[in-house]
């Protein structure tokens, strides 16, 4: 068949092109420009070249940022996927108490996460807060304030609370979508609860997991709000996670250059993540296939 | 392998049924014999579902029992019954080789390794999978899958029955044909009891040594596949299996005389006065079109589906179906049929009615 060849075909393709430029390369793009530039303020900027990218790969504060990090994603992964998925198998599978627990999980999802900051702030205050003033009439010394420990905990359990719900309701979905035969051939074929859990349930809920994983990797890597709202990072350092410093950073201490290097590496450090994931899940999809 | 027994057996899904139209499955007693093929057809939502996982104990009846060798399982779960059963669509354990599929059901019950590598061989053989042993279970198509489910059946030694639930929904129609053969050949080999569940009638016959029609939660025949063809016992049988399915024309019975609107059709016996809906039945293939002879009717369109034709006619206003030879010659002044006497049963209120002196 003939081709039709008509150049103001392009026309179409423009909106989409603009609106990529705008949301995405463009801005990325300032942050490139920034990163490779020094400046004294008074609008006047200096090439640097990669000055700042090793500048900051040497700097031990990005490095303990990262750490940090990594470690609270790692913490809270580990906490949330097990209890989402242990929620999900819990859930009654129909009627009324089905819609109930769903409506009820999902609350903590349409909380404005810089509310969610203040609920936890305010909570886990031993002056006023419910949760604060109950440890310490307990005799526990709880005081996120000053305590590096107690600081953690509060962000992990904030998190926990706000985003376990997500986990559990991919999770419910996944098992939802098991055809009953299942259940009733590992009945036939006489498999303990733990197995029907490791051979039928599990791996049919791979897919919806991994997208949970994902999700909850990303999302955690990049979370700002909640923790600066309790903790603002401190005490000390000890709550500063990598956007926290890093807002600090380019707004506090106004380091457009170092920031704008940081940025770069953060974003490829999400980007390579992600990338993994997605390589992962696609390898899974064709298995399964 | 067991005698299967159901006695007063009846099933509702309503925590309170009152009244008969409440129950998925009316009362039933049967014995399924040990070793025999059986198949349960009917159309969806009959029961027949209902009834396999009664069997299988995925379902406790609402009343009457289920015996296996005369010993009550009515509430025995389903593991103690040792009952496998094959499901619409492939079961299999997608995270597991066919090895460890096969090996599961004994890996679970605990018996020995060296066992269980001895049996899934066997059994690998018999369901003509050992290359695949090795192979994951995902990715393998829909008739491996459900040989799986079968092996993963036939690898207890102790199985009581092999129950099928409509296995080969899924399976692609040039595999269905060879997945029957093969299921037809284990039944032969082995002997295992065998209840299979489905709405093709050409599975269910080719399949069965007596095949267990439902309609609407009742039992309404069991029978050789000849039995239903020839005396179907409750109209819906006669529609149900057949291509096309049994003429049903309302009718007068006056002794061995048969009155469509006054005509008369000769039956083969007498039968007493009956009351309710009397119809005849006569299955297409005992109708013949003749010039001379009959009664009048009149060729509406005639199909050649390849071995025969079918004849569709209009017959003192009702739609019945006439076969034909592919060689025969329909002609447009063919306009009268007979029925063969000895072919045309006759139904009281759908159940068909015994002529005086047929034994009951």
């Amino acid at each position: 068949m003939e081709k039709t060849v008509n150049q103001k075909a392009w026309f179409l393709v423009l909106p989409v092109l603009l609106l990529v430029a705008f949301s995405a390369v463009i801005p990325l793009m300032t942050v490139v420009n920034y990163s490779v530039q020094d400046t004294f303020g008074n609008n006047q900027f200096f090439w640097a070249g990669l000055e700042w990218f090793s500048e900051m790969l040497e700097s031990e504060r990005m490095w303990d940022a990262l750490g940090r990090q990594l470690m609270f994603s790692g913490i809270i992964l580990a906490i949330e996927v097990p209890l989402g998925i242990f929620v999900a198998l819990n859930m009654p599978k129909s009627g009324f108490w089905s819609s109930f627990c769903l409506v009820m999980m999902s609350l903590p999802l349409l909380i404005p996460w810089n509310v969610v900051g203040t609920i936890w702030q305010i909570f886990g205050r031993v002056d006023i807060g419910l949760l604060g003033y109950t440890l310490d009439a307990l005799g526990i010394n709880y005081n996120y304030t000053q305590d590096t420990l107690a600081a953690w905990v509060t962000i992990v359990v904030m998190d926990v609370w706000h985003w376990t719900s997500l986990v559990a309701l991919l999770a419910f979905a996944g098992l939802k979508s098991i055809p009953d035969a299942y259940y009733q051939a590992a009945k036939i074929d006489q498999a303990s609860r733990w197995k029907v859990f490791r051979f039928i349930e599990l791996p049919k809920m791979m897919g919806v997991l991994m997208i949970a994983i994902l999700l909850r990797f990303m999302d955690s890597f990049m979370i700002y709000t909640e923790p600066f709202v309790v903790t603002g990072g401190g005490p000390g350092n000890a709550t500063t996670l990598l956007s926290i410093d890093l807002v600090k950073m380019a707004l506090g201490q106004f380091d457009l250059g170092p920031a704008a290097a940081f940025s770069l590496m953060y974003f490829l450090v999400i980007l390579l993540i992600s990338w993994v994931f997605y390589t992962v899940m696609t390898n899974l999809e064709k298995r399964e296939g | 392998m067991a005698k299967i027994t159901l006695d007063n057996l009846a099933h509702s899904y309503l925590p309170n049924p009152t009244s008969e139209d409440d129950f998925a499955l009316k009362e039933l007693n049967h014995d399924w014999e040990d070793g025999a093929a059986y198949a349960l057809l009917g159309s969806s939502g009959c029961g027949k579902s209902t009834l396999l996982n009664i069997i299988s104990g995925l379902l406790h009846p609402s009343q009457g029992r289920i015996l296996f060798d005369g010993k009550d399982v009515t509430h025995a779960p389903t593991a103690e019954r040792n009952i496998a059963q094959v499901f619409q669509f492939p079961v299999v354990y997608d995270t597991m080789t066919v090895h460890d599929n096969l090996a599961f059901p004994l890996r679970n019950r605990g018996r020995d390794e060296a066992y269980v590598a001895e049996r899934v061989q066997e059994i690998a053989r018999m369901i003509g999978m050992e290359e695949m042993l090795s192979r994951k279970a995902r990715g393998l198509t829909a008739d491996a899958k459900q040989k799986i489910s079968l092996g993963r059946g036939m690898v207890r030694k102790d199985v009581n029955a092999l129950l099928f639930d409509e296995p080969l929904t899924v399976i692609d129609p040039h595999m269905k044909w060879e997945l029957r053969t093969q299921l037809k050949k284990l039944h032969h080999d082995f002997g295992h009891t065998m209840i299979y569940v489905t709405h093709d009638q050409t599975e269910a016959l080719t399949f069965a040594d007596k095949v267990v029609v439902m309609y609407d939660g009742r039992v309404v025949q069991i029978g050789s596949p000849e039995e239903l063809f020839e005396r179907p016992e409750h109209t819906f049988v006669g529609y149900f299996i057949g291509s096309p399915g049994m003429n049903v024309i309302p009718a007068r019975i006056d002794g061995n005389i048969a009155y469509i609107d006054g005509s008369e059709i000769a039956l083969a016996g007498g039968y007493a006065p009956l009351d309710g809906k009397v119809e005849i039945g006569v299955r297409p293939e005992f109708a013949r079109l003749s010039q001379t002879e009959g009664l009048p009717v009149r060729i509406r369109r005639v199909e050649d589906v390849g071995r025969h034709k079918i004849i569709r006619a209009e017959f003192f206003g009702h739609d019945i179906n006439i076969l034909a030879g592919e060689d025969d010659h329909v002609s447009a002044d063919m306009n009268r049929v007979t029925f063969d006497p000895a072919h045309v049963n006759v139904y009281a209120d759908d159940w068909r009615v015994r002529t005086q002196g047929e034994a009951a």
